[in-house]
């Protein structure tokens, strides 16, 4: 058994010897050396720019303000012992969870007003109705600024008719967090109604006919057909949108800065202030920081989901 | 003969009933359908109102709703100036770049997860899908840093600086990219490619022969992804730049059309109107694409 090996071995490597640099070719042309150089990029890029500034972050976070000095969790302490990091907290967490939960409600009823309709026309309402979803959201929120104009207010000027005064829509911090909430619902909603939409139409028609003949009402055909069938894209978009959404910039950003006195900053509006603005980067680095349990946390949850969609499939 | 009869009417009144009710459903449809419309298209459609108003006549308070004397004037003005043309090239050149940068780092990368089965290539698929869940808002502090440190060392000036943003943005454009074309070429059926190897083809050739030519959809999908995203990218130039040379369209109008308190929101909404071109116009041409990369993430792998 050893002979033959070693023989095959000797063999091997005299016909190697025969034609000289095939070896290396040998190498190169074997699957996992190809497919290792066809991923090294990526993982590079992984790497370099998204693994090791994630930890880097760890590390400045236990930094002090000039970044001389080690202070361990300092930082930490010293955010739980403000109370504008509580209202960021709480903040945010209305606005996640109030936006995810009103964008995905708007996209399923929209979506089903679109399934409704004849074919040809639903792909014109659907070009039509995913148009805020196409806009960058820097570009439209500019647009809902100029509508929120405290002087030039479209809104307030449309309202003025029917006897409604004017609305501080981002000077008063109740309005203020509406209008931010009401521009995320606006952005978001379409990205729900398509995937809901896609969900409706991969829903066989024979589920909703067997249901019609055991006498099934609307509800009914609802809750046992359309929700069950609808359940794994419903799970994954809600959850896929609460990361984006609770990490949402560009909105707050432009709209409000964070004002008035600081009730509509986000985790990372708030630590674009803190890092970037005030130049504390550490305490910057602290607060965005505090954003990765939630993802974490959806994350599993989406990943779970999609693996399970792998396995039905 | 009586109950003959109902029996007779009953079906017909109650086929009857159903097509009103669905007529009724369908017009109710339509209705709720027009009221979203206009909540969905009313800040796209005040911003081409707006774009085509003077600032005497914005600032006379007139029914903001209607344009009384249109004109081209804020697209002539933003369209000759050389800083709104600087804000548009670098938007331009930087989108470029990283959808090329994008395909060519995911293109081979989902190859490889997709057909060769090598030692952590399942971890390796699941973590291009979990660096996608990680928002920009997260590493914008830490790679400022980075930069900067970079900077010290090796003498290369790197923040304020355009270019340093085609290295960041594939950092979100690649991870998705790479997602849906895991999910497009696995769903090629594998008898194609192993009549290419039988046929003596290379893996590049069945790569560039077989997989991209039957994938095009799927590349389509993802570069326009690709593209919408570096265009509409905010956070990051906002961090990385500061000079008005360097700056990206949404970045380059919040800060320089936004002089302290003076708003001038004809010129505002018309850069903003601009900005959004590219991709409307691409969602406009290559909707059923653009539609597909968007499901692709949740309906596919």
């Amino acid at each position: 058994m050893a002979d033959v090996v070693v023989e095959q071995g000797r063999l091997a490597r005299a016909a190697n010897s025969r034609r000289k640099g095939t070896s290396l070719r040998n190498v190169l042309g074997r699957k996992s050396t190809v497919a290792f150089f066809l991923t090294l990029p990526l993982i590079l890029l992984i790497g370099l720019l998204v693994l090791y500034p994630a930890f880097f972050s760890l590390y400045l976070a236990t930094l002090n303000k000039a970044m001389t000095k080690f202070v361990g969790l300092g930082n930490f302490t010293f955010l739980f012992k403000r109370e504008t990091f509580w209202m960021v907290v709480k903040q945010s967490c209305i606005f996640a969870i109030t936006a995810v939960i009103f964008k995905a409600l708007i996209g399923f009823i929209v979506a089903h007003f679109v399934h409704n309709i004849p074919g040809k026309k639903q792909r014109k309402w659907r070009g039509m109705l995913l148009v805020p979803w196409v806009i960058p959201p820097a570009m439209s929120t500019l647009a809902w600024l100029w509508l929120f104009d405290p002087s030039y207010s479209a809104f307030n000027y449309t309202l003025s008719f029917f006897g409604v005064g004017p609305i501080p829509w981002l000077g008063d911090t109740f309005w203020a967090r509406f209008s931010v909430i009401l521009v995320n619902v606006w952005y978001g909603a379409p990205f729900f109604l398509i995937m809901y939409l896609a969900a409706l139409k991969s829903v066989p028609d024979q589920l909703y006919e067997a249901a019609a003949i055991d006498g099934a009402n609307w509800w009914q055909k609802m809750w046992y057909v359309t929700l069950p069938m609808m359940r794994n894209i419903i799970a994954i978009t809600t959850l896929f949108s609460l990361i984006v959404t609770f990490a949402n910039f560009d909105i707050v950003r432009i709209l409000t800065s964070g004002g008035p006195l600081d009730t509509t900053h986000l985790f990372a509006t708030w630590a674009f202030q803190v890092g970037i603005q005030s130049s504390d980067i550490p305490l910057g680095a602290c607060v965005s920081l505090f954003m990765v349990p939630i993802l974490a946390v959806a994350a599993i949850f989406i990943l779970r989901d999609v693996s399970k969609r792998g396995n039905e499939a | 003969m009586s109950t003959l009869a109902i029996d007779k009417a009953g079906p017909t009144r109650k086929l009857g009933s159903m097509s009103r009710d669905r007529a009724w459903a369908l017009r109710w449809s339509y209705f709720f359908l027009v009221l979203f419309a206009i909540f969905f298209l009313t800040p796209p459609l005040y911003m081409v109102i707006t774009s085509l108003k003077s600032s005497a006549e914005i600032s006379a308070a007139t029914n903001p709703w209607w344009v009384f004397h249109p004109t081209l004037s804020n697209y002539v003005e933003l369209l000759t100036s050389n800083q709104f043309l600087r804000f548009f090239w670098n938007s331009s050149i930087i989108s470029i770049v990283v959808v090329m940068v994008t395909m060519l780092i995911s293109i081979p990368a989902a190859f490889a997860l997709a057909r060769m089965k090598f030692w952590g290539s399942a971890t390796l698929a699941t973590g291009v899908f979990l660096t996608y869940l990680i928002p920009d808002s997260l590493l914008f502090i830490p790679l400022f840093k980075m930069l900067a440190v970079i900077q010290e060392f090796t003498g290369v000036t790197l923040l304020n600086r355009w270019y340093v943003l085609v290295f960041i943005y594939p950092t979100l454009t690649v991870p998705f990219c790479t997602w849906i074309m895991i999910g497009y070429f696995a769903s090629i059926p594998k008898e194609l490619d192993e009549a290419a190897i039988i046929d003596g083809a290379s893996w590049l050739q069945t790569l560039l022969r077989i997989f991209i030519p039957v994938a095009l959809p799927g590349l389509i999908a993802a570069t326009i992804f690709a593209f919408t995203v570096s265009w509409a990218q905010f956070l990051y130039p906002l961090v990385f730049t500061t000079s008005v040379d360097q700056l990206v369209l949404p970045v380059g109008i919040t800060t320089t059309l936004i002089k302290g308190d003076v708003f001038n929101w004809g010129q505002i909404m018309t850069g903003a109107l601009l900005g959004a071109a590219p991709p409307l116009i691409i969602y406009a041409f290559l909707m059923d694409y653009y539609i597909a990369g968007l499901t692709a993430g949740a309906t596919k792998g």
